[in-house]
């Protein structure tokens, strides 16, 4: 009995202490995922939060200024203004009309600070004229993120 | 040829329902026939998936642009060796891949054990189709690669037209580690079927346990193997190809692939304390079956897009199908193991904390702690979503936070498990054992923090490194040291005999070593540096040691793309030490841009230069440099590992004690009758 008790314990302070960590590191993480349609309906402390936000980037908006990059993102028919200000690369798919997905959090002035940009390519594959769509086939740019 | 490659699919489907049906009906009436007839019907689905992916690869080959596959991910311009990775560029395509890797593995294992294990190879056969019918089924009716364009014209009639050239391949699958990263992969992930089958076929059979572990043993190190290269392959794609300077980003496709790793790494330690001590009977099969749901939900979280990653290259409905493959799965798996529950029986108990159960005990319980945590953090967006109604994601704080505590306790473990005896260990051979191990580690850090080493974590598993490095140094020299004094020859041939009397054990050694030095490497992470700035021709940027300076540029067109590439020469502690060129490129056929990143990689620190395009305003190129310590020793490491893993793999050699070689036959004493002539000579052949 002693000894299950000792290996009882051993599980036990490795779980908690790493139960503890994982907490820790979800509070220091966590990124709530927002349609920027939602984003009008933030109210209090919602706004605050790290935020990851999808869209579609905006022909012609990408401009490259010092120490920042600023963008529109847009879905659903509303529009947000982005300005990327991570020290990483942007990716060579992050280009006119491709799909990305923004993290940071929202400024006093509406605008969105981005501390991580991620990008998909803009489909290309053109879907033939009235070819009906089957199942697994790829879908366009513009169906669900 | 589309039509043929759909035909053999389509037959292939029709094989593996009578490999299953027939494969029952064996099982049911063992008739030897049946039997037969069943796995003949497997190898013939294997046979026709074979032709299947040929005939799509000769699609590829001969620029067939009828076919939708081919015409999304290929052109004429593309090379030949990207036309074979094209293959897997896509969803239908990488299912086909997928279906034919497994069918290598089902082929091997029916070829192998046709004749042996009877009781066995029954079920296995069955269930193995099964899992092929499922990818069968996808390739046939949800997402077929051999499917053609055409729009349906008047009067009903189905008109089918022909591209003149195609859309090209995404410029990211343009490297050579794509081509050989999905394929390790996916040898890793099918692999782990084979070992699922056989634990599910013997506990379906309640075959002795004896015998099925020590065939799945086998097959998990193959599979694990590949799954280890196919991982380090991605991370080093990910690395070089993608420039943002690291290699890991807690991605959840890399998660994905990851997940399964560690079941199986745990599996493989658990595995000997069924053999030695016949206990966690329960714990492997469950470690077995879950390693290969793990693999199922890893290709469903990649394919389905319900969680957003830079990885997934489709969203489709396919997802569903996946889920509902995982849960037929799971029922079966639960309903076999209530019902042949009291088969799976421990035999011992544990005695001692301190033994080398216990030490197998952490170990999995580490492994299986970090698994949950890393599936717990994937899958946050999902549960959140269900309970809270918003997507919430957690990030590389919350893996990092829990895994590298992980890590480093393995990495203790490593050290400490092998030297511990069965069921209890004497503190006299604690002492023995890890006195001067333990004392080395505490002197690297001594050493290490006064000379700028300040970073906890590097510090521990610096440590930790010495010690467990100098623990697997002690096991072979201790071991060669015993073999030299009975056989009285050299060191080094007493090394290798050592080795080969037990591969699996030193093998793994040689494992552990390479685990500790991709350790080192990531540990390396801590003292990353990196600058960024616009360089004309002419300016100079400094980084650690290095001294760069941008020569010239120059801009070429090559087959499919233009390349513009910067040209730097690089000097270190102010000698000249190479040139560098960080490109750029860009791909006229689907518009899009490519980074090929210039690295110099010594085993100190990787010299790591990106172009990353021209700065709008002024046009002037934007470069950024990294310098990251110690990466090498991951890439290393991760090809002793794969060199372990393979000599844990051969079969030992059995050697014969020999005391004197005989010259004459010599006679039997008190022989009356005829013998048999004794054995001349006992001599082993070198």
């Amino acid at each position: 009995m002693k000894k299950h008790l000792k290996f009882g314990v051993g599980i036990a302070v490795i779980l908690l202490s790493l139960g503890w960590l994982a907490w820790l590191g979800a509070r220091e993480s966590k990124t709530y995922y927002h349609t920027i349609a939602e984003l009008g309906t933030l109210r209090g402390s919602d706004l605050h939060h790290r935020m990851r936000i999808g869209g579609t980037v905006q022909a012609g908006s990408i401009q490259k200024l010092a120490g920042r990059v600023d963008f529109v993102l847009q879905g659903e028919g509303k529009s947000l203004a982005v300005s990327y200000v991570g020290s990483d690369p942007l990716p060579d798919t992050f280009v006119d009309n491709s799909q990305a997905l923004v993290e940071g959090s929202l400024a006093a002035d509406g605008r969105f600070t981005a501390e991580k940009v991620q990008a998909k390519c803009a489909s290309k594959y053109e879907a033939d004229p009235s070819h009906p769509k089957s199942p697994g086939a790829y879908t366009s740019p513009d169906a669900k993120s | 040829m589309d039509l043929f490659g759909s035909f053999a699919l389509i037959l292939a489907f029709i094989c593996a329902l009578y490999a299953i049906g027939g494969g029952i009906g064996a099982i049911l009436t063992r008739k030897p026939l049946l039997i037969k007839s069943a796995r003949h019907a497997g190898m013939a689905v294997c046979v026709l998936i074979f032709l299947a992916t040929g005939s799509l690869i000769y699609l590829f080959f001969t620029d067939n642009f009828s076919v939708a596959y081919v015409v999304a991910h290929s052109n004429r311009d593309l090379s030949t060796l990207y036309k074979v990775s094209a293959l897997w560029a896509g969803q239908e395509g990488s299912l086909l891949f997928w279906s034919f890797l497994l069918s290598i593995y089902v082929f091997s294992v029916l070829v192998t054990y046709r004749g042996k294990h009877p009781e066995l190879m029954p079920y296995v056969g069955v269930i193995l189709a099964g899992v092929q019918l499922f990818f069968l089924t996808l390739n046939n009716f949800v997402a077929s690669p051999f499917r053609v364009l055409g729009t349906m014209g008047a009067g009903g009639v189905w008109q089918v037209f022909t591209r003149a050239d195609g859309n090209g391949l995404t410029p990211l699958l343009q490297y050579p580690e794509m081509v050989i990263h999905p394929p390790n992969l996916y040898l890793g992930y099918t692999g782990f079927t084979i070992p699922f089958a056989f634990a599910l076929a013997a506990l379906l059979g309640r075959y002795p346990g004896e015998k099925w572990i020590h065939l799945t043993r086998k097959w998990t190190m193959i599979a694990w193997c590949f799954q280890t290269m196919g991982i380090l392959l991605g991370a080093h794609w990910a690395y070089a190809v993608l420039g943002w300077g690291g290699y890991w980003a807690w991605d959840p496709v890399e998660n994905a692939s990851l997940m399964p790793w560690l079941t199986g790494t745990a599996f493989l330690h658990s595995v000997m304390m069924q053999e030695k001590r016949g206990m966690m009977k329960v714990w492997n099969v469950w470690l077995v079956f879950c390693t290969f749901m793990l693999c199922i939900l890893g290709t469903l979280l990649t394919r389905s897009g319900i969680v957003s990653s830079v990885h997934a290259f489709a969203q489709s409905s396919i997802g569903a199908w996946f889920v509902g493959f995982l849960a037929v799965i799971l029922l079966v798996c639960l309903i076999s193991f209530l019902k042949n529950r009291d088969y799976l029986r421990s035999e011992n108990q544990l005695d001692s904390m301190i033994s080398r159960e216990s030490s197998f005990l952490f170990n999995n319980l580490i492994l299986l702690v970090a698994c949950i945590a890393i599936l717990s953090g994937t899958l946050f967006p999902v549960f959140s979503e269900w309970v809270e109604g918003t997507k919430i994601s957690v990030g590389a704080p919350f893996f990092n936070r829990v895994n590298i505590p992980v890590g480093l306790l393995l990495l203790f473990l490593t050290g400490v498990g092998p030297l511990l005896a069965w069921r209890r260990t004497s503190l006299e051979s604690l002492r023995r054992n890890f006195a001067w191990p333990l004392a080395a580690g505490l002197l690297a850090g001594a050493i290490a923090f006064p000379l700028g080493c300040r970073d906890f974590f590097s510090l521990m598993c610096l440590m930790l490194s010495v010690f467990v490095v100098l623990t697997i140094g002690q096991e072979f020299y201790r071991g060669a040291r015993v073999i030299r004094a009975r056989t009285n020859c050299d060191f080094l041939s007493a090394l290798v005999q050592l080795t080969l009397r037990n591969t699996r054990r030193y093998g793994g050694y040689v494992v552990h070593f390479g685990i500790v030095m991709i350790f080192v490497g990531i540990a390396g992470a801590a003292f990353n540096q990196d600058k960024q700035a616009e360089m004309t021709i002419g300016s100079t940027m400094d980084i650690g040691r290095y001294h760069l300076v941008l020569q010239s540029m120059d801009s070429k067109p090559e087959r499919n793309y233009t390349s513009e590439r910067m040209i730097f020469e690089v000097m270190r502690d102010s000698r000249p030490m190479m040139m560098l060129y960080p490109e750029r490129r860009f791909f006229q056929s689907n518009e899009q841009s490519g980074t090929m990143v210039a690295i110099y990689s010594t085993l100190r620190e990787d010299l790591y230069v990106v172009y990353a395009g021209r700065s709008p305003d002024t046009n002037v190129p934007v470069i950024h440099a990294y310098l990251n310590p110690l990466v090498k020793w991951i890439w290393f490491g991760g090809l002793v590992v794969v060199m372990g893993t393979l000599l844990a793999l051969v079969p030992n050699r059995q050697p014969v004690l020999v005391l004197k070689t005989a010259d004459q036959p010599v006679p039997v004493k008190g022989a009356a009758q005829a013998v048999p002539a004794p054995i001349s000579s006992y001599e082993r052949k070198k």
